[in-house]
């Protein structure tokens, strides 16, 4: 091959790669501005202080759907940090065995498994023996979905822990428990905290896993044994219904959640450069 | 005292990591007996047949199976390679100063939620499919049975394309981090010997990461199989089997989401379990390809 040929090659090649990289960025800005424009000019007071009216009647808000969302997650991470913060203590700090890779693989798995699988499973062990959609179904659901992704944050932070500061832990004479605790986890925290971050902006955008766990609810509750709403849930149903007044309330809530989802992941990114710098 | 914080501790700690693997397991046995009435009623005929009408209580699986085999292999085929572009792109091609920002725009698409995708594929792209790109295709390659018939905007294709935008930034960040990892005194060394640059990266990075690009591709497919609310709002909905891209279907995912909630007959929700069960069969066996092509080719590290 001539060297013009294989020079033509080479420049079309880095132009085609060039290229995917704005068609990727193109995509990025297209879907964000399509929700910004369309979202920002049904947004107003009303969305989130009203509760949602029917079809045909003006105004209606999803106030309780943004409660909602801030109740599921607060359930979900009660149930999800500790379990994930603890297994990956154990893998990163006791794990030179077999139980801990273990527990690394099946926590892989469990991280592959969809979403909507969850929402089954708690379906079969929560809502037919409660015989009731509930918040508490809802919850545990996103609980479940954010241990993995917490569990590798945990690990990872921790193993970037130089072991000279495990052994001056010990030189002090304190036992590894204390050592963990108040020497490797401080100086772990922000990459735990960044892990924590972005899994907390995943399951406030899943929708799939609570259909048929949290399923929804018109009305504002706070009752952990009760159906609740959440904004994922009213989009979807919005979008897919027939009326333009909901249709628009579908676009507004989606510029809401898009923008709490941007803001946790810009703030964990900024969160976890911030130790690099110090 | 210390011995026994210690033990409290180390066991807390066992014990979290018991839980994860208690979860996932009774995950799988929860599947299999949820879908137990459904498995002895219709047996394997449940995997080839394509009736699925819960008024008569007959259902089958090729549909869905079917649809979220189609519309995950569209979304890697249009996915990988503009993953693999944006790769080179961020890892060859990028000034060093602006690389974490601009590969924090692609990792952005990641975060952007489901539902949303779905809202954007429902009203902004599927008519974009509907009056452009169907009749386009339609004119040119309609002869393939694939592009035969009229886009009504919402169907396979879109699904795929949908998709196709959401696995790219789970493709695209882990073949960036295996490129990287490529030695740079081969890349130099190539390079010495006169490569143009685009060798250089076909022959030394993408030659020593294919078996990683091959597991990324697969963590990406595994992704789209299991996709749920973004395709369940631009397939269509329709439990039918047919060739072209452009008819609306359904997928394991979109069936359930649409009418588990609302399955009352005892044999509806089991074969929805069972559908369950078989997405979860088909996403655990792609992982594990993809985990033993990694482990095969780092074992010698």
């Amino acid at each position: 091959m001539s060297y013009r040929k294989r020079k033509i090659i080479n420049n079309l090649m880095l132009f085609l790669s060039t290229l995917s990289f704005f068609v990727g960025a193109l995509f990025l800005f297209w879907i964000l501005g399509d929700i910004f424009i369309k979202g920002i000019s049904k947004l107003n007071l009303r969305l989130i202080i009203d509760l949602p009216k029917p079809p045909g009647v003006p105004g209606g808000g999803v106030a309780n759907a943004i409660i909602g969302t801030m109740l599921l997650s607060l359930i979900a991470s009660i149930i999800g940090i500790p379990i994930g913060i603890l297994s990956g203590i154990y893998i990163a700090e006791y794990g030179n065995n077999r139980f801990a890779w273990w527990t690394r693989y099946i926590s892989e798995v469990l991280s592959s498994i969809p979403t909507i699988i969850i929402g089954i499973f708690i379906y079969i062990v929560i809502v037919v023996p409660m015989k009731r959609f509930s918040a508490i179904a809802g919850g545990v659901a996103l609980g479940i979905i954010m241990i993995p992704t917490i569990v590798k944050a945990t690990e990872e932070s921790l193993k970037m822990i130089p072991n000279t500061v495990r052994e001056a832990g010990y030189a002090l004479g304190a036992p590894k428990w204390r050592v963990i605790i108040k020497v490797v986890l401080p100086s772990a925290s922000s990459g735990i905290i960044t892990g924590i971050m972005s899994s907390l902006a995943r399951i406030m955008g899943e929708t799939a896993p609570l259909l048929f766990t949290s399923l929804n609810n018109n009305f504002l509750s706070l009752r952990l044994d009760q159906p609740i709403a959440s904004l994922t849930v009213t989009i979807f149903n919005y979008a897919t219904s027939p009326y333009k007044e909901w249709k628009d309330i579908a676009w507004a809530s989606s510029f809401l959640l898009a923008m709490i989802i941007l803001l946790l992941n810009i703030l964990s990114r900024y969160y976890g450069k911030r130790r690099y710098h110090q | 005292m210390r011995n026994t914080g210690e033990k409290i501790f180390k066991n807390l700690t066992i014990l979290s990591s018991l839980v994860i693997t208690i979860i996932t397991i009774a995950i799988f046995i929860y599947l299999i007996i949820g879908a137990l009435p459904s498995i002895k009623k219709f047996g394997l005929k449940f995997l080839w047949n394509t009736i699925w009408d819960p008024v008569t209580e007959q259902f089958s699986a090729l549909p869905a199976i079917y649809g979220t085999i189609i519309t995950s292999l569209l979304a890697l085929i249009i996915g990988l390679p503009i993953s693999l572009g944006i790769a080179i792109f961020l890892t060859e091609i990028c000034p060093f100063r602006i690389r974490s920002t601009l590969s924090f725009i692609i990792e952005l698409l990641g975060a952007i939620p489901s539902v949303i995708y779905g809202m954007w594929g429902l009203f902004t792209l599927s008519p974009i499919m509907q009056f452009k790109v169907g009749p386009f295709l339609n004119k040119y390659l309609g002869f393939i049975p694939l592009f035969s018939g009229y886009s009504i905007g919402v169907g396979y294709l879109t699904a795929g394309i949908v998709l196709s935008i959401m696995i790219i930034p789970i493709i695209s960040s882990i073949s960036r981090e295996i490129l990287s990892l490529v030695p740079k005194e081969q890349k130099e060394g190539a390079l010495a010997l006169g490569m143009t640059k685009w060798e250089m990266i076909r022959k030394v990075e993408i030659g020593n990461a294919k078996s990683g690009i091959i597991a990324s591709a697969i963590l990406g497919l595994s992704r789209a199989l299991g996709e749920t609310m973004a395709v369940t709002m631009v397939i269509g909905n329709s439990y039918q089997l047919s060739i072209s891209l452009f008819s609306p279907g359904a997928t394991i995912a979109s069936t359930i989401a649409n009418e588990f909630a609302e399955a009352f007959g005892k044999l509806h929700l089991s074969s929805l379990i069972e559908l369950a069960l078989i997405l979860f069969l088909i996403t655990f066996f792609t992982i594990a390809i993809s985990r033993y092509v990694i482990i095969k080719r780092f074992e010698g590290l």
